[in-house]
């Protein structure tokens, strides 16, 4: 018989309630306010009573209230009919849910149960299957979505039965399999999953090799990111990044994006979801929301739901990772969703950690980021989930809990800096405190060699100390006086500036300027080493200023200019005009 | 209404009495319940087996403990109906300005949040006529967006006149911990202005007890919303001064134990904080709320939580400061941000608008580290001088929060500037823009 108590205190979105029997950590349980149910999760269980988080207001709520414990975590239900979806973190298709405001206890079913997908078998009579093993496709939007062996099933299976090619709703039986004593299981189209726990229905994890292009390029030359990799975006607010975390949605190399929304402002969610309907994908030729699933929980929804909202997001793309997909996960902002830990914690007494953040904040963040991940399929194929996040540090400080628990198991670091953004140096990527660990794996430099070119981390390197040298010749350009330096300083500094303005800086709202592939990457980046390598005279610092301006000037009409096209190539001749005139003198 | 509160039970034994709250044992409470305590309005805030913990809005000072205690059954409400507009009430909806009761309908504050996927875009310009707003930071309708300033400025007046220009259908003002003389002062401007028919007020001032502050931001949005969803109207909030409610929340937190986090504000100062500021918002049917708020600042500081929270919740902020080159008042280019700014800026402006705004925003950055540069003592080039002449000129002609002109005469002022101090080269702007705009090049 399910586990049934009664409401003994309230707390805002804390629940204390007493149970008649045993409940589990985690539990969802659902409390019966004058009709509508309210959804929570046991986050404490302390003898008879188990503490709940409520994923919806408590307003009215009185003491003596009965509650259901249903027996199951919180699970995302997987299917067809995910992608390009709009739900909230507890996986609710908030485009089915009626009126304009959010009522209390409106739920619906994740999938569409009505839809018939065309079902082509995968697999035969017969085969050895485990949990993950692929048994049939379906093409969603335009992605072949396999539909898998459900993740729960542990231990070997056979395929009894496999349904012929045809129609069926994800509620119909596709396959039945049975395990090795003889017993029947059988299959659907869709299964469920505890979001709190990774899917592990895969081979192996691997070391990230391969490059994902963003087109953007202070990440994509300087600090590039892995497929499969992790990273995260430190910055104030005000420093561009939403914008950066846009623009990535957009641009990034995957089959699936996805957007968990988390604690974050609900017109940033509209942006997505009137403009990716239009938006193009340059490299498909698909509209951008084909291939991307929302998960908005914004800031004035209910707390508790935040922090399931990033799970239900890391559930969906391990799904779709099973299927051999490139997954790209955003999350904005997980310092939200660590203010939500606390705030429970808070509220649960327990004693407070650094800022008063859980203690064990580091150790949950890092779980996450393990989730994502390159993997090698039992089929032999892969998949990888590349996960960035934001981090929103309280008074830009960096040394604040969150970002330092997210230093110690992200990759890449992306700082944003507040003074490039004063100075409208957007993206506000600091060239010389972000980094990617990536850089430094040999897969990665192997990768490199063998589809960008041999010396290319040799030349990022050199852009780097150009960009070094820069800073600190501007060090002593502030100090000493324009003229109390050698006019080589000036030279030096301005050697840094066209790498900030050409390469670094890029504009986001340009049409041809977002997106730099990393072929048009690699020419600027020889074409500004050109520069850099050139030895030039100047008779007074002035000259030094005037000149570097007016080719900045040139190089920026090329940035916005086609690759190739007419105009980039009368620009790029004035260029080299400029540089062996200089040079000559 | 009468008869139900004859049936309803008094309580006459207080078991605790803090600063700020009271506890009573009781059953059958609802959580945020009202009720009146010895004549005093108080929320249910905590509730354990049958110890009900209320927070008693005007303060429990002189409250005894055989005080008499009902539950009101309800949560805090507010009557809407279109005879709202022009009204003048306290922070429990209660009428200050000599008028009739409310008669509306009895809604409950604080109610829920829009379906993000039934929002629309934000895509209407909001003119101020002050290119330091429209031109730098151009405003949205369904935007929030504060005003960080230092108590000394003049927020209050940069705020009225905003509302008065932006063409709103009502005003809405939720006066938290306003002075009696900024309170005044607002009465004035509209009822000089001709507009006492579209302001609808809720005010709590420096002499009401600080806790009542928390419901006037929710009053606020509550009767927003009627105006905004039922009428389909645009809908302006002003929110002054935010720093004054989150304080309020912090006294609260304090006198219920709760372990405080960052510069002891609450836990959950985020999320209070953003349940508020996401009621701005445009919906499809054509109504529209949009909030302006003042959040102060202690020296500037805006690292503090309560500027810092409000930052990340808010569609931008802008700042205030005096400009000692012009002897006036200017809206900051670098610390201030419209978010939305892209949503409009080319689209229902010139084409130009963004790489205008961008280009001497930079310039006046370079002017800005001129000047540092002659105060360390060294001298200035060519270009520094012209970059320093342009800011001042810039500062005067553009920035001044006491400009009143159109987008499009901004857009030519910020061109004359350029071609007056500065080469084409120098400006570094699309040369399809450069020779269609440059004065003198320009086509027409």
């Amino acid at each position: 018989m399910p586990t049934t108590g009664i409401v003994k205190g309230i707390i805002s979105n804390l629940v204390i309630v007493e149970a008649d029997g045993p409940v589990a950590q985690n539990e969802i349980c659902m409390i019966d306010l004058s009709g509508t149910e309210l959804m929570a999760e046991v986050i404490k269980v302390q003898n008879n009573q188990a503490f709940a988080q409520v994923f919806e207001s408590t307003r009215g709520l009185k003491v003596g209230t009965g509650v259901h414990f249903t027996g199951n975590m919180l699970e995302a239900t997987l299917g067809p009919g995910i992608l390009s979806r709009n739900y909230d973190g507890l996986q609710n298709d908030l485009d089915r849910l009626d009126g304009v405001f959010l009522r209390k206890g409106d739920r619906n079913f994740p999938l569409d149960e009505k839809a018939e997908w065309s079902f082509k078998p995968l697999a035969g009579n017969g085969d050895e299957v485990v949990a993950g093993s692929w048994l049939g496709e379906v093409t969603e939007n335009w992605i072949p979505h396999k539909v898998m062996v459900p993740f729960k099933l542990s231990g070997n299976y056979t395929v009894k039965w496999i349904a012929p090619s045809g129609d069926y709703t994800i509620r119909e039986v596709i396959a039945v399999l049975t395990d090795t004593n003889g017993n029947e299981t059988e299959v659907t189209m869709y299964q469920k999953w505890p979001v709190k726990l990774p899917v592990r229905a895969y081979k192996n994890k691997t070391r990230p090799f391969r490059i994902m292009e963003t087109g953007i390029r202070v990440i994509d030359t300087l600090n590039p990111m892995a497929e499969g990799g992790t990273g995260f975006i430190p910055g104030p607010f005000g420093c561009g990044k939403t914008v950066l975390q846009h623009a990535l949605s957009r641009q990034a190399e995957a089959d699936m994006v996805i957007v968990a929304a988390c604690g974050e402002r609900a017109n940033e969610v509209v942006e997505i979801f009137t403009e990716f309907p239009e938006l193009i994908d340059a490299r498909t030729g698909r509209k951008l929301i084909e291939r991307t699933t929302i998960i908005a929980n914004t800031s004035n929804m209910p707390v508790a739901a935040r922090e399931a909202s990033v799970y239900t997001a890391m559930t969906i793309a391990e799904y779709y990772r099973s299927m051999g997909l490139k997954i790209l996960l955003l999350a904005d902002s997980t310092s939200r969703w660590a203010q939500a830990l606390r705030e429970m914690s808070n509220r649960m007494e327990e004693l407070p950690g650094p800022d008063a953040f859980p203690m064990d904040l580091p150790a949950i963040i890092s779980n996450y980021y393990s989730r994502a991940g390159f993997v090698e399929l039992s089929n032999g194929k892969t998949g990888s989930i590349t996960f960035i996040g934001t981090v929103s540090p309280a008074g830009g400080n960096l040394k604040e809990p969150v970002t330092e628990s997210t230093k110690k198991t992200a990759r890449c670091f992306y700082a944003l800096s507040q003074q490039r953004s004063d100075s409208k140096r957007y993206p506000a990527i600091d060239p010389i405190d972000s980094y990617s660990k990536y850089l430094e794996y040999e897969e990665v430099q192997n990768y490199i060699s063998e589809n960008i070119s041999n010396d290319w981390v040799d030349k990022v390197v050199k852009v780097r100390d150009v960009l070094i040298k820069g800073r600190e010749a501007q060090e002593q350009i502030n100090i000493l006086g324009d003229d109390g330096v050698p006019v080589e300083y000036h030279v030096r500094f301005w050697k840094s500036e066209v790498i900030d303005f050409i390469i670094l800086q890029q504009d986001a709202f340009d049409p041809v300027d977002r997106l730099t592939p990393l072929k048009r990457q690699e020419y600027m980046i020889n074409k500004l080493l050109e520069v850099i390598d050139s030895d030039m005279h100047f008779d007074s610092f002035e000259d030094v200023s005037s000149w570097f301006k007016k080719l900045i000037n040139l190089f920026k009409q090329m940035n916005y200019s086609d690759f190739k096209s007419k105009e980039f190539s009368s620009y790029e001749n004035e260029v080299d005009e400029m540089l062996i005139e200089i040079v000559k003198t | 209404m009468s008869e139900k509160i004859a049936f309803q039970k008094i309580y006459t034994r207080l078991t605790k009495i803090t600063k700020a709250t009271c506890s009573v044992k009781a059953s059958g409470i609802g959580y945020d319940e009202l009720a009146i305590v010895h004549g005093r309005l108080a929320q249910v805030v905590k509730i354990m087996g049958d110890e009900v913990i209320l927070q008693v809005f005007s303060g429990t000072e002189g409250l005894p403990n055989n005080a008499e205690l009902v539950f009101l059954g309800k949560a805090p409400s507010l009557r809407v109906d279109d005879d709202l507009a022009g009204r003048f009430l306290n922070a429990y909806g209660e009428p200050i300005d000599d008028g009739p009761a409310l008669r509306g309908k009895e809604i409950e504050i604080g109610g829920p949040s829009v379906n993000p996927v039934r929002r629309k875009q934000p895509s209407h310009l909001i003119a101020t006529g002050i290119a330091g707003i429209d031109l730098n930071n151009t405003l949205v309708t369904g935007q929030k967006i504060p005003f960080f300033a230092d108590p000394d400025q003049p927020y209050n007046q940069v705020m009225a006149t905003v509302a008065l220009r932006a063409k709103a259908d009502k005003i809405i003002l939720g006066g938290m911990g306003l002075s009696n003389d900024d309170y005044l002062y607002y009465r004035n401007v509209f009822e000089n202005a001709g507009a006492l028919e579209k302001i609808i007020a809720f005010i709590n001032t420096t002499e009401d007890p600080p806790v009542e502050r928390l419901l006037v931001p929710d009053m606020a949005l509550t009767a927003a919303e009627y105006f905004a969803v039922e009428k389909k109207q645009t809908v302006l909030v002003l929110l002054t001064d935010m720093t004054l409610f989150a304080d309020a929340l912090s006294i609260v937190s304090n006198r219920m134990d709760q372990i405080p986090s960052k510069d002891n504000m609450p836990g959950s100062l985020y999320s209070d904080l953003a349940k508020i500021y996401e009621k701005a918002v445009q919906f499809p049917e054509g109504g529209s709320i949009t909030i302006i708020a003042v959040t102060t600042l202690s020296g500037g500081d805006i690292t503090h939580a309560i500027p810092d929270n409000t930052g990340y919740i808010t569609e931008g902020q802008l700042f205030l400061r005096r400009d000692a080159e012009i002897g006036k008042v200017i809206v900051d280019p670098f610390r201030s941000l419209s978010r939305l700014k892209q949503l409009v800026i080319g689209k229902q402006t010139r084409e130009d608008h963004h790489q205008v705004m961008n280009s001497s925003i930079r310039l006046y950055a370079d002017a800005a580290n001129a000047k540092t540069k002659h105060e360390n003592g060294f001298d200035l080039s060519d270009y520094d001088k012209r970059a320093l002449s342009f800011a001042k000129d810039y500062s005067e002609k553009l920035l001044a929060i006491d400009i009143n002109i159109d987008i499009t005469t901004m857009l030519d002022t910020g061109w004359d500037l350029f071609a007056n101090y500065f080469s084409p080269a120098e400006i570094g702007i699309k040369e399809e823009f450069v020779n269609k705009y440059w004065p003198g090049r320009k086509e027409n």
